[in-house]
């Protein structure tokens, strides 16, 4: 996005169609097991996995469930990701998610204790980056709620010292206590927090000066602010992008309680979900582009400023032939003219396309290369076959077919433009 | 925490200090003779060391050197009795690794380090008493190192705490208000052109209070900045008198 000095003001577009503050499209997906989901962000995709164990507390948190959030790279999502290199990147992510998921509070984990003091639930959420287009937090914050609203963990019930923990086929599974969502969102600054983008690809990550990251729910309140990258914010930059965060949570909120609606829904009604069914939409044999709106209305006017100042094509001469001696010449993938020697009687088609034939020639012997050489002009003629006629093709010529046999006439007045070079008999 | 008021009706905290009022400040530059700049802050009870070496030649790798700027290069760490309970922290852990990052951004914005090219500052901080306030403590200490080292900065990088309690913006938080899981700002920022170098938040602040509490994070930090210009120049008198001008 740089400006140009034109005398138009252009609308201010990113490299993929999107407004300043627009999101990719965010796809939900889930699998057949609770807690499991994928969430794409545009072409970022992040893999969700909840999943639950019954051990002893903290010491000194006794009554209370213990949540523990990991975030991966996984080495397939991008090129640059070892398995030790990314250290410092996965060092921020995952203590940003953590922030944003624990110090939120966003799941009561007074619910997770099971007897006090000896058995509590701990939650486990595993990301797992799956492929890196840019803003790694928003998917992997989104993935992470999602995976928690949608998980189910076992019914347990206690009876004095018991403890009965029910199978899945025995009593349903019961979902966790979530107070609110916190979803983060990315803001990536540009030439000293002139420019503000939302959701940053990858390609614009790459260039930006830095990040500033909110997380809000869809109460409008904060849950973390984190600014890396050593940009410098202004006060009144953060209160923007906070009004911001708030509307863009509160589309995003939506999209998640419909997603969980919907797959709800559908087990409920028994009908088929899980990954398989959701990728299976996407045909992989196909491209597919996702459409972004463009606006073409002054198209024409563009194409010809640009046809205007740009200088004409300059003219391209190609030289299909090698004018040095001891080149063997071979035929230019034209019409073959194998068919044409039976048929010596037969006259050609004068008005159809008329295309030149070149006979294949081997290679000649050097004394009568030189003795071929006639000018610096003159194509030389290599070949001592049988068939005399060679055409040599010059473009911007209409090109002529011929007969060339040795004893046959030659039926055809060369164009214009073809040199005819009678070939020489070659010495006895 | 039950049964403690963080805000009396009266306005008290639970130390006796007003909403916007900082701990008592004391600082001392060029506590140690080896290294290029040292410094030595208390914040309240939080004491923090930050040690500086450098600008020098890239130590390691040389691949890593940048070849317009310096590299910073900045190691945060807790001594085992900085807390209440003796906890031994391991070298690597996310915390401390996160802190060293914190660090490094907010120093590679005010440090000029387009004058040494191809060279690298090591910035080392270790917090003594940990209450409250950490991060910046170590800023403040950091930012004294630097001057004590010579090494030349944009401006002062002066860092404060805020808290949002009752509908009241505290300032300077120490371990206990902290505890209590409220809202809590941290917040790092060069006062003349009153940029934020760093800001980082937790725990939930409704939309409407955030510039409240921006706005005492930032006063605060005024605030430390007009002590610690207060202790630089002690210093450079202190240095002159010695040298016999």
């Amino acid at each position: 996005m740089s400006p140009r000095p034109s005398t138009r003001p252009l609308p201010a577009v990113r490299l993929d169609g999107r407004q300043t503050y627009d999101y990719r499209n965010i796809k939900i997906s889930f699998g057949t097991d609770y807690g499991c989901c994928i969430v794409e962000l545009g072409k970022t995709r992040v893999l969700g996995q909840v999943s639950c164990e019954l051990v002893s507390p903290k010491l000194n948190r006794a009554t209370e469930g213990i949540l523990f959030f990991n975030l991966e790279l996984s080495q397939m999502a991008a090129p640059g990701f070892e398995p030790g290199r990314q250290s410092d990147l996965l060092v921020k992510l995952n203590r940003l998610l953590e922030r944003c998921l624990r110090n939120s509070k966003c799941i009561d984990t007074e619910s997770l204790c099971v007897v006090a003091g000896e058995k509590v639930w701990q939650i486990r959420v595993d990301l797992h980056l799956l492929n890196h287009d840019g803003n790694i937090v928003d998917a992997a914050s989104i993935a992470a709620i999602v995976a928690l609203c949608h998980f189910r963990r076992p019914d347990v019930s206690v009876q004095g010292d018991e403890i009965t923990l029910y199978a899945l086929e025995e009593r349903d599974p019961v979902p966790l206590s979530i107070h609110h969502m916190p979803i983060c969102v990315s803001f990536a600054f540009f030439q000293q927090g002139t420019y503000l983008l939302v959701d940053p690809n990858e390609r614009e990550e790459r260039v930006m000066d830095g990040l500033l990251v909110i997380a809000m729910n869809k109460h409008r309140e904060i849950c973390t602010v984190q600014s890396s990258g050593g940009i410098m914010l202004l006060q009144d930059q953060v209160l923007r992008c906070s009004k911001i965060a708030g509307v863009k949570v509160a589309e995003i909120t939506e999209l998640i309680q419909k997603a969980l609606e919907n797959d709800r829904r559908v087990r409920k009604e028994g009908g088929k979900f899980g990954f398989a069914e959701s990728i299976a939409n996407q045909r992989i044999t196909a491209f597919k582009m996702e459409k972004a709106p463009v606006d073409t209305s002054d198209v024409e006017e563009k194409a010809e400023e640009i046809i205007a100042e740009a200088d004409p094509p300059s003219e391209a001469v190609s030289k299909p032939v090698l004018w040095t001696p001891g080149t063997a010449q071979i035929g230019e993938g034209i019409e073959s003219s194998w068919g044409d020697l039976e048929e010596e009687d037969e006259e050609d088609e004068g008005g159809s396309d008329e295309v030149t034939i070149l006979d294949s020639v081997k290679m000649e012997t050097e004394d009568q290369n030189v003795g071929n050489h006639i000018g610096d002009d003159t194509p030389i003629v290599l070949s001592d076959s049988e068939e005399d006629e060679i055409i040599i093709l010059e473009p911007g010529e209409n090109p002529k077919k011929t007969r060339t046999q040795a004893n046959c006439q030659q039926g055809k007045v060369p164009s214009k433009k073809a040199i005819r070079k009678k070939k020489q008999q070659p010495a006895d | 925490m039950a049964g403690l008021e963080l805000l009396s009706d009266q306005g008290y905290r639970v130390d006796g200090r007003r909403a916007g009022e900082l701990r008592k400040i004391q600082a001392r530059m060029g506590v140690f003779a080896q290294a290029d700049g040292s410094a030595y802050i208390e914040q309240g009870n939080t004491k923090a060391l930050a040690v500086v070496y450098g600008p020098h030649e890239m130590r390691g790798s040389r691949s890593r050197a940048l070849p317009d700027r310096a590299l910073v290069n900045c190691q945060y760490s807790m001594a085992t009795f900085s807390t209440g309970e003796r906890k031994r922290r391991p070298h690597g852990d996310r915390k401390a690794c996160e802190m060293g990052l914190q660090l490094r951004q907010t120093f590679e914005a005010a440090i000029l380090t387009q004058l040494y090219p191809r060279s690298q500052i090591d910035i080392y901080v270790q917090v003594l008493q940990a209450d409250g306030g950490n991060y910046a403590a170590c800023v403040n200490a950091a930012t004294l190192a630097v001057l004590d080292a010579g090494i030349p900065m944009r401006d002062f990088v002066c860092a404060c705490s805020a808290g949002f309690v009752d509908g009241t913006a505290l300032a300077d938080l120490s371990h206990v208000e902290e505890a209590a899981g409220g809202p809590q700002v941290a917040l790092a920022l060069l006062p003349a052109s009153g940029q934020l170098a760093l800001l980082e938040m937790d725990a939930r602040l409704h939309e409407d209070h955030l510039q409240q509490v921006l706005e005492a994070a930032s006063q605060a930090a005024r605030d430390v900045h007009a002590l610690l210009d207060r202790v630089v120049r002690q210093h450079v008198r202190e240095a002159a008198l010695l040298l016999g001008d």
